[in-house]
């Protein structure tokens, strides 16, 4: 019987990793949006002085690395492990930062939920041993997800109203075994929900569900109620996405407060017509490595619920009509 | 086999429930822009056609050619200019369904895909969003064509 597993999908993390350092870089769109202060960088142009979108991309996930590793005083040499993804096809952003980081790499594929499910990942090899120091980094960019999963960039078209805005941002995470940082205790692993949404202009709707059902299976496993969390975030649901939260999660008795956010509806300002909010693993990646790290560290915040949320779609998928499956990755972060 | 169905109902429950919470778009509201924006394009191509057929004294369809030429550069260079994604999100349907908008959907792959090289890039990429609209454009007008060979002539 495994001993560090709670109920159906909570992990326990016995030696609760300590998040050493984090930091975020981001688009100028972004930058220009409510949280701007908080990033550690804020490109003024999001080729970033590279050849191609792609380019500038792997170069932001490479440059949050290092930035975070600055942060605690560390060299590439000093981590033993990197584990992330991105959005693009074989997730040649992580990969192509990887191969110029030279550290150890572990790469995953959870869309826009990468960011959380490299924590989790990161938490087990920390918590088991298996590494003293963990880096877990995600990116996304507004230009190379616009051109893999939807139109050219000058095309004259209209987006829907639910549609959300890619954004354009990395961010990483030091996980270490010691430090006086924020810990990570638990972490409930998503099941993939799907509830037939196909519009690919709707994600928030297609990965509520999944998000319901991580939050649901969290405080049921842990027997907790959500006001015993500072904040509950979600990645990238956007306002329809999060208003379906909360309806659904009513269903099943469970009421969130004014604690709940999400960090799709916290990065873009309204005037910024973004439609529904903000999406991509960035999204979550570089709200929760600056600013809920950031509250962490003041100590405004002490428990917090972090659930990132990734629609599994690929453009082939959705062109064959596929429904689009989501999944929900939830970790607490508490400081003592 | 119950919890499939189960799983069905479910399906088509949240769908509903989806379809009914979702902002909507403002049809009226995009309808006046895309009249207003479809309108100036279509007004300034006729004082094109006007222009060619008084000034340079061309013949009808020659006018006609003169004014798709004319409005084809400005459309692909507005796009060039990153302009027309601006109008063709204000204007809609206004700015994307007269010839310019056309031109929008070829050049704007054009320059996208510029960066996977000119043949796998630009070559193969060029018609992405025009492509679908010359295959059953031409072929509609074959049939049409064929249509009115047998039975109109």
């Amino acid at each position: 019987m495994a001993f560090n597993r709670i109920g159906f999908s909570t992990l326990k993390y016995l030696n609760m990793p300590n998040i050493t350092s984090g930091a975020a870089i981001v688009g100028p769109v972004e930058g220009k949006g409510p949280l701007g202060k908080y990033f550690d960088i804020v490109l003024d142009d999001d080729l970033w002085g590279e050849k191609s979108w792609e380019k500038a991309e792997s170069k932001m996930f490479e440059t949050a690395v290092k930035l975070t590793l600055e942060k605690a005083n560390k060299k590439a040499t000093d981590v033993q492990m990197l584990v992330g993804g991105d959005l693009l096809n074989q997730i040649i952003s992580a990969n192509f930062a990887a191969r110029t980081l030279q550290i150890p790499f572990l790469g995953l594929f959870g869309a826009c939920s990468t960011m959380a499910e490299s924590l989790l990942v990161g938490s087990m090899i920390v918590d088991g041993g298996y590494a003293d120091d963990v880096v877990c980094a995600t990116c996304s960019h507004f230009s190379t997800a616009e051109r893999q999963f939807r139109f050219p960039l000058e095309l004259g078209s209209q987006k829907s109203p639910t549609a959300q805005r890619t954004v354009t941002g990395a961010g990483a995470t030091l996980l270490s075994k010691t430090g006086n940082g924020p810990k990570i205790k638990y972490g409930t692993v998503g099941t993939v929900i799907d509830l037939g949404i196909k519009d690919a202009g709707n994600m928030g709707a297609a990965m509520a569900p999944a998000a319901v059902h991580t939050i649901t299976a969290h405080l049921r496993d842990l027997n907790r109620t959500p006001d015993e969390y500072d904040l509950i975030v979600t990645g990238d649901l956007g306002a329809l996405g999060s208003d379906i939260v909360r309806d659904l999660i009513k269903e099943q008795g469970i009421t969130l407060g004014s604690n709940y956010t999400d960090c799709g509806c916290e990065i873009f300002s309204k005037e910024q017509d973004t439609h529904c909010g903000g999406s991509g693993c960035g999204c979550s990646a570089s709200v929760l490595n600056t600013f809920i790290l950031k509250r962490m560290r003041e100590g405004v915040l002490k428990k917090v619920l972090f659930v990132a949320t990734g629609a599994l779609l690929s453009p082939t998928s959705s062109q064959q009509g596929e429904s689009i499956p989501g999944v929900a990755h939830a970790l607490t972060i508490e400081c003592d | 086999m119950n919890s499939n169905i189960g799983q069905k109902e479910k399906q088509k429950e949240y769908q509903k429930y989806v379809q009914q919470k979702m902002p909507k778009s403002h049809i009226v509201t995009n309808c006046a822009k895309a009249f207003v924006g479809g309108g100036l394009i279509c007004m300034l191509g006729q004082a094109i056609s006007d222009f060619a057929t008084n000034y340079y004294q061309l013949a009808k369809p020659d006018a006609a050619s003169f004014t798709a030429i004319v409005l084809v550069f400005l459309g692909a260079t507005l796009t060039g200019l990153g302009v027309y994604d601006d109008l063709g999100k204000f204007f809609g349907a206004g700015t994307i369904v007269p010839i310019t908008g056309f031109a929008n959907s070829i050049v704007s792959p054009a320059m996208e895909f510029k960066r996977e090289g000119y043949v796998l890039g630009i070559g193969a990429k060029l018609f992405i969003i025009a492509g679908p609209v010359l295959v059953y454009g031409i072929s509609s007008s074959i049939l049409v064509g064929l249509i009115s060979y047998m039975f109109v002539r």
